[in-house]
């Protein structure tokens, strides 16, 4: 291990902006629900006769997967009613192009992969995934990132209910292609971890092949410290939570070393798992838990944790092993366990906790944990629970986790081993030839660099404004809109600035689609309502609605030059006194009623010289 | 596609093997992970690798590069396993396997999937079979079905009839899905008269993922076959996409009508035998009930028959040799079951040298009629059989078992033996 504080690799998720992967379905979500059928799915050897570890633990949640298939953007191929077709070339080209721009090495025959996920996401019940290309890099601040690998995979299908015994799942999303690329452990800062990933996202936009919108880029984290283990934290689709899961990740592992140091000090040993059953001591609980549990039909189990008092939640909640050996519990379907170092409380009285204290036999440092379930989930449970709190003498155990919005991590799985890979026999292996990569170099996209220059130079608006159109893959269609009515300025501004802004409200700016923009431009050329307006359109047509439509809500349908008049002579005319004692220093106090009633009717710079008119009629200049 | 002569000779210097552990450097890049098997569609200058991540990727040898072998491949012991107990006073299923989809699994070598899974494997993967059973299982052929030919039909019945006259609770019958409907409907017919039910059951996704319906579709029809009062001989496949509702079929009346779906199998001019869900299973027609009596087969066939199906501008020189130079011959002819004029000619011919001819429908939905138009006239006077809604696949089987078993052929194939042809068609199938 190195000097480093923390080390972390991302890999990126990104969708292409193509036909499906294996089919020639459209790569779009839909929103409706339409026919639904249900599958089963069971584990199977890889072609090394290994069974893999997350597999099993999925199969022995016995579920069943409803899948709804929305015409139009699912297939047979999507149902696994039908093999898949060959890999889409646009796809592959793109990942090529993306292998090109890293100096990666490409592999001469790509080779697609079952990679075993039976979570149900898959209806194959395998993702297909090809490593496309190794070794490449890129540069960062005159630092040397390392990207790993490239792939091309399939995205799964998505997760829309859970219920029951049954997870439903959409198909729209399933076999849309996938662009995973994979950095080495070379980030050292959480905001280090940030600028490469916005990096990545930049120089991805350049290929224009990339989807844009919530969703359509995923970042895994793989985090250790020194002394720690590999943590991964699967699919975050924020980019700015992305440093704070890396602090709050380093701060857990560093909790998990102190408490095995704890632990350590105290002599203690590994846990026996002996479940007693103490439904007895808890017969009269006011615990709402307890009493749901016990009315119908279930028990309160007990373990007893040796040593393990003060780590579940102690020292003001900087050591926190509790809500760990929870988590794990909870993988086995019931809500939740409770802990001595968080009792007595959630309606669990003192008494109550003496009187398990004596049924165990508890020394001063011994805790325990108890679950209210049926009887053999809660022994299910709580076996977890001692598993992950042996886990505990040993350090940080390695595992995948999943993001929450508020920047900390679930427990999800166990990291996933490399035997659940084996080939995807009913794709034929695809021979890059060096024609194809010729091609391929001959014409590699704009660097984003140059992109940024390109748009000062030719259409005189600032780096700042250019960096942010690139960045954001605004870019090309800032250039037809600068080209077709000559708005670059007001363009750069909306793309730059008032964008941005909107998404700080929390609109989904993504949304908009660009033959809407380009429709709001033309109108604006058309005079149909004046540029101060367009915020307010672009913020009322971040709800799906046209500029047309946006321009009707709002009233904003331009105002001919005497309606102007008129208005602006009204408000001279009732203000006329003010106006007589201040002469032409009456503008400034006067443009806020103006603009008032003409906002986004009259552009700015002709109201003010309307009412400049006004008042130079009525001081009789 | 194999190996080129040159990276052949070095691989072969080397004593490689697949699973053997290789570095590759070319051009200074280095590559190492375990050699795959070359697929069939791979570049012949290609190693794939197995890389640590798992992944395989195909690397071209140049001859500049240096091949070393890092470590040898494993050999692995094989598992020991699990003594079955039998409780003897379960019922006893019998499994015969005959290869196809439900019992294969990948060849990693070509990429393709092999029939060779043994019945006991797939048995194996199954386990939930013996919590209702005894399994007895045994594999008879490991073929794809298209391999299948008559005289496989004519070994399955024999070992069929073994098993229910050994007392089988019932036989299961593993098989590809190309020529189920086929082997299905010679084992009706050579059957005859069977005590316990025999049930023929596939796969279209194989057995070696996890979104096969090999398991539910096995387990379905163990649970058919044991928990309902039903002696025939039939086919139980998926009866929609899901994995939770199931169709049983008479195995003379049903047919692949898909290349891919699970649901492909389909009864035609009839309802299913029986309809599985979550709901429980409904019995759509009166059918032969368990009993005691023993199989007495018939398996001689006729094999010298031809199936043909009409279009237009049909030459009867192309077809002279299967229809006059044969002993039999099944048409599926247009519409009501017609042919041009040119082929009733010929069709006369052969029925007066003594080779019947058997008319069907390519429409396969629908009985033939050959009293509506003039074309059917011609063909009734040129002496053609016509035997209602048969499938023209099972009037092909009929043909070849009634020719060996019977003196009067027209009689025999205008006479329901297995369900195979009937009065009457509902609306709504």
């Amino acid at each position: 291990m190195s000097e480093h504080e923390l080390t972390c690799g991302i890999e990126i998720h990104q969708q292409l902006d193509t036909t499906k992967l294996f089919c020639s379905c459209r790569s779009e979500l839909a929103e409706s629900e339409d026919e639904t059928f249900l599958r089963r799915l069971r584990p199977t050897a890889s072609e090394m006769g290994e069974m893999d570890r997350a597999a099993l633990l999925e199969a022995q949640k016995k579920m069943s997967f409803r899948y709804q298939a929305p015409p139009g953007v699912s297939c047979l191929v999507d149902a696994d009613e039908e093999p898949p077709h060959r890999a889409d070339v646009e796809a592959t080209d793109t990942v090529l192009t993306f292998a090109t721009m890293m100096n990666a090495n490409i592999v001469d025959e790509i080779h697609f992969m079952r990679k075993l996920v039976i979570d149900g996401s898959n209806t194959t019940g395998f993702q297909r995934t090809a490593l496309i290309a190794m070794d490449g890099h890129l540069d960062l601040n005159g630092r040397k990132i390392g990207i790993q690998s490239i792939c091309l995979e399939e995205d799964s299908a998505r997760k829309v209910d859970v219920g029951d015994g049954e997870i439903t799942y959409r198909l729209d999303r399933l076999g849309i292609p996938l662009i995973e690329i994979a950095t080495g452990p070379d980030m050292h800062t959480p905001e280090e971890v940030k600028e490469v990933a916005m990096r990545i996202g930049t120089l991805l936009r350049a290929t224009k092949r990339v989807k844009r919108g919530i969703g359509s880029i995923r970042e895994d984290l793989n985090i250790s410290i020194p002394g720690g283990a590999r943590i991964e934290i699967k699919g975050v689709q924020e980019l700015r939570l992305l440093p704070l899961y890396v602090e709050n990740e380093v701060k857990r592992q560093r909790m998990l070393l102190r408490i095995r140091d704890i632990l350590d000090e105290r002599g203690v040993g590994s846990v026996e798992f002996k479940p007693v059953d103490a439904t007895e001591a808890f017969k009269g609980s006011q615990s709402k838990v307890i009493k749901g549990a016990l009315k119908s039909k279930g028990k309160v189990i007990a373990v007893k944790l040796p040593g393990f008092a003060g780590v579940l939640n102690g020292e003001d909640g900087s050591l926190r092993l509790g809500s760990e050996l929870a988590g794990r519990a909870r993988t086995r379907g019931v809500k939740g366990i409770f802990h001595s170092d968080e009792l007595p409380a959630y309606g669990i009285e003192a008494e109550e906790v003496d009187a398990l204290r004596n049924l165990l036999s508890l020394k001063d440092d011994d805790a325990f944990a108890i679950c209210a379930a049926p009887k053999a989930k809660a022994m299910e449970a709580l076996q977890m629970a001692v598993d992950r709190a042996n886990e505990a003498l040993e350090g940080v155990p390695e595992e995948t986790r999943d993001p929450l919005p508020d920047g900390s991590t679930r427990y999800s799985r166990p990291l996933p081993g490399a035997a659940r890979m084996y080939p995807e026999t009913d794709v034929p292996p695809v021979t890059v030839d060096d024609e194809r990569l010729r091609t391929i170099r001959e014409n590699l996209p704009e660097l984003p660099d140059e992109t940024v220059k390109r748009l000062v130079k030719d259409h005189d608006i600032n780096e700042q404004q250019a960096s942010q159109l690139v960045r954001n893959g605004r870019d090309e269609l800032f250039v037809t809109i600068a080209e077709a009515h000559g708005s670059a300025g007001v363009a750069a501004t909306l793309f730059a600035n008032t964008l941005p802004e909107l998404e700080r409200e929390g609109l989904d700016t993504d949304s908009l689609r660009d033959d809407a923009v380009m429709e709001a431009f033309r109108l604006l050329k058309e005079g149909a309502f004046a540029k101060e307006a367009l915020p307010s359109l672009f913020r009322e047509m971040c709800s799906g609605i046209s500029p047309q439509e946006a321009i009707e809500s709002l009233g904003l349908s331009a105002m001919s030059t005497d309606e102007a008049e008129d208005v602006v002579r009204r408000i001279v005319q009732d203000r006329v006194g003010f106006v007589r004692e201040k002469g032409m220093a009456a503008i400034g106090p006067l443009m806020g009623p103006v603009m008032a009633e003409l906002r986004g009717k009259v552009d700015g710079k002709e109201a003010n010289s309307l009412l400049k008119r006004m008042i130079e009629e009525v001081i009789g200049r | 596609m194999s190996y080129s002569q040159t990276l052949s000779r070095r691989l072969d210097s080397l004593l490689v093997r697949n699973g053997d552990t290789l570095r590759l450097v070319s051009s200074g890049k280095v590559h190492e992970g375990t050699l795959m098997p070359h697929h069939d569609f791979s570049d012949p200058d290609v190693l794939v690798l197995k890389l640590k991540s798992g992944y395989n990727v195909g690397v071209k040898v140049g001859e500049e590069d240096t091949l070393e072998v890092i470590s040898r491949a494993e050999v692995k012991k094989p598992v020991a396993k699990d003594e079955v107990v039998k409780e003897g006073d379960r019922p006893r299923v019998a499994i015969i396997g005959t290869g196809g989809t439900i019992a294969s699994f990948v060849d990693y070598r070509t990429g393709a999937v092999h029939p060779a899974l043994s019945t006991e494997a797939l048995v194996s993967q199954v386990p939930e079979l013996e919590d209702y059973v005894d399994i007895d299982s045994k594999v008879l052929f490991s073929i794809f079905s298209e391999n299948m030919a008559p005289s496989h039909w004519q070994e399955l019945a024999l070992a069929v009839a073994n098993e229910l006259n050994k007392g089988a609770e019932a036989v299961l019958i593993p098989h590809g899905t190309d020529t189920m409907g086929y082997t299905a409907a010679a084992l009706a017919f050579m059957l005859g008269e069977i005590p316990r039910p025999v049930i023929l059951v596939g796969a279209q996704r194989s057995s070696d993922r996890p979104s096969s319906d090999a398991n539910s579709n096995l387990i379905a029809a163990l649970r058919f076959a044991v928990e309902q009062d039903v002696a025939e001989v039939c086919v139980l496949m998926h009866d929609g996409p899901s994995d939770d509702s199931f169709a049983v079929h008479f195995g003379t009346r049903v047919r692949k009508m898909h290349t891919s779906r699970r649901d492909a199998f389909k009864s035609i001019n009839v309802y299913p035998l029986a309809n599985i869900s979550d709901d429980g299973t409904v019995i759509n027609h009166p059918c032969r009930r368990k009993s005691d009596i023993r199989v007495e087969p018939r398996i001689e066939l006729e094999k010298d028959v031809a199936l043909l199906q009409y279009y237009p501008g049909m030459k009867p020189a192309h077809f002279e040799k299967a229809l006059s130079g044969g002993k039999g011959a099944v048409i599926a002819g247009t519409g009501l079951g017609h042919v041009n004029k040119d082929m009733v000619g010929l069709i006369e011919n052969s029925v007066y040298g003594g080779s019947p001819v058997v008319m069907t429908s390519q429409c396969l939905n629908g009985c033939t009629n050959l009293t509506v138009y003039d074309t059917g006239r011609d063909l009734l006077r040129a002496g053609v059989i016509t035997v209602q809604d048969m499938l023209p696949e099972t009037a092909y089987v009929k043909l070849m078992w009634s020719l060996a078993n019977s003196d009067d052929v027209t009689a025999t194939m205008q006479t329901p033996l297995a369900n195979e042809m009937g009065e009457r068609r509902e609306m709504d199938v």
